[in-house]
């Protein structure tokens, strides 16, 4: 696979974030569109002109300039921040302002700004996820969409109205506030998560798609511990937990593309460096009194990540956190991967009995992994024809042609043991 | 080796920044890619959107360029060819297209 620097991208959340402060959270649009003149120009200019030595302060100095323009010209019709109006209404002071303005550490504020204002509490998770990922990652709505496997249309209603509500709530949120930063940072971690499994475990046929979605959950979630008030147990918890996750990921999708369970994952492929850097970061979190559900999905993920074959895992403790996690947070996803760590040990019947006790199984009727899940465990009740059936259903509900081959290949291994059967 | 004027015209805003870079990418290689093959003797320069026009025998000025947007000239490039034909081969791969864009193709008159 073919590494591409998301440049523009990435580019596109600083300066969204730095014009927004300047213009104020109501201008959001006038904001996007500076940006987009940005890179407009470093499309027509670069490629006669060569790119530039640092890109990254080429397009900050053209969108500050572009901004320059805008506030001369509209100041007298036109509100901008109002912290900071007195000082752009002034010649004397504006450019020093914006010079300020687009300092590097500023810079930094003023997304972690964004992050939290993205996360208002009028607006559902799945908005605040769109939100996060348009704004202060660069995704289009046709990127997102993508990304989501939803329409084009729904993600883009999602966002016209979780603009206006960023809109309408008058000021970006103050990272200044102790109080206000802990009262909304679950929120933050939680969108964050999300953004992370969506790549993770979203539908999105294209791995490199998926691979760039946990990358800016991970760089959003280090931005976060880069704050004092955001390095909390659990922002290191969170940002563990997806480490340990993404290690596993060169072994989860092989470079033919093909889908590996965790059982038979190639574990010397899983990346080192993210086992060693989750660990750190595990350790870090183990700080204070909270035990978070990110606390006990990085535990999970550890007692995975160093277990050196499937049969080495310490299948007990896996369960005793689970049951914490299903404490911490009940779902049915949740108590289906407990189901399989007890299968895991005390064998296949066990972990049927405790997926059919499993409360408000309904709600998984549209995962292919679970019906996948009882097909496995069905397989080793020596019930092959069984197994086929919940294959079948699996199949029916996948949702990319990776997991469709995927459990096509799992269905091939129930008619190698039906054959193994027959005397 | 004959000179030919490549004007590109009326290319579209990209739609994301993702779309934006690659584009840009585009152009840069395909410039450089004429380049090594020894096309380009003038990488040329990008266009202002804006400007003004001056007309008649009054020499009126009026604001912005001659052309609708989509025909507007974004910037140039003077290439070498054996002949309007191979110059206009040539153009084929410039990422303007891909931005609904087209590229003129004129020869440059030999003194």
């Amino acid at each position: 696979m073919e590494h591409f620097d998301p440049l523009f991208r990435r580019e596109s959340g600083r300066m969204v974030a730095v014009l927004t402060r300047v213009f104020g959270v109501h201008n959001l649009a006038l904001a996007e569109d500076v940006v987009q003149d940005a890179f407009c120009r470093a499309l027509e200019v670069w490629p006669f002109r060569g790119m530039p030595d640092d890109p990254s302060a080429w397009l900050m100095t053209t969108a500050k300039h572009r901004a320059l323009d805008v506030l001369r010209r509209e100041r007298t019709v036109r509100n901008f921040a109002p912290e900071l109006s007195h000082l752009l209404d002034s010649e004397w002071t504006l450019v020093p302002t914006l010079d300020q303005a687009f300092v590097s550490p500023a810079i930094q504020d003023d997304l972690l700004r964004m992050m939290f204002s993205c996360c208002h509490p009028r607006l559902k998770e799945e908005a605040q996820v769109a939100l996060v990922l348009h704004i202060l990652c660069g995704f289009s709505v046709g990127e997102i969409a993508g990304a989501f496997v939803a329409s084009h249309a729904a993600i883009e209603k999602r966002l016209t109205r979780a603009k206006k509500v960023l809109a309408e709530s008058h000021r970006l949120f103050d990272v200044t506030r102790a109080d206000e930063f802990s009262a909304r940072l679950p929120a933050v971690h939680r969108a964050l998560y999300l953004l992370f499994n969506e790549g993770y475990h979203g539908a999105s046929p294209e791995s490199a798609v998926r691979a760039e979605l946990c990358g800016e959950a991970m760089r959003l979630a280090a931005l976060l511990r880069d704050h004092p008030l955001g390095a909390t147990p659990a922002s290191h918890a969170l940002s563990a937990l997806m480490c340990l996750h993404a290690a596993r990921l060169p072994a989860r999708v092989d470079t033919a593309g093909e889908l590996h369970s965790l059982f038979e994952q190639d574990r010397s492929r899983w990346d080192r460096a993210l086992i060693a850097e989750g660990q750190r970061l595990l350790d870090l979190s183990a700080t204070g009194p909270d035990l978070t559900e990110y606390h006990l999905e990085a535990a999970i993920a550890w007692v995975h990540a160093t277990a050196s074959r499937t049969e080495d895992t310490n299948w007990e403790r896996i369960v005793s956190l689970y049951d914490m996690l299903l404490a911490t947070r009940p779902s049915p996803v949740v108590a289906l991967n407990r189901a399989i760590a007890v299968a895991e040990r005390d064998g296949p019947a066990e972990g049927l009995r405790e997926i059919r006790s499993i409360p408000d199984l309904e709600r998984l009727a549209s995962y292919p992994f679970f019906p996948a899940a009882v097909g496995e465990l069905e397989i080793r009740m020596g019930r092959p024809a069984a197994a086929r059936e919940h294959f079948e259903t699996a199949l029916r509900l996948a949702r990319s042609p990776m997991e469709r081959r995927f459990l096509e290949q799992r269905m091939a291994a129930c008619k190698l043991n039906e054959t193994q059967v027959i005397p | 080796m004959n000179q030919y004027l490549f004007l590109y015209r009326g290319a579209e805003r990209p739609t994301s920044p993702q779309d934006a870079q690659q584009v840009m990418q585009k152009w840069i290689t395909w410039l450089e890619d004429l380049s090594k093959k020894g096309h380009l003797q003038d990488r040329g320069l990008p266009l202002e959107p804006t400007g003004k026009v001056v007309t008649g025998t009054q020499r009126t000025i009026t604001d912005g360029p001659f052309a609708e947007a989509k025909d507007i000239v974004g910037g140039f490039s003077i290439v070498q060819a054996e002949d309007l034909a191979h110059a206009a081969e040539l153009s084929k791969g410039c990422p303007v297209f891909e931005r609904n864009g087209y590229v003129e193709v004129r020869p440059i008159m030999k003194m």
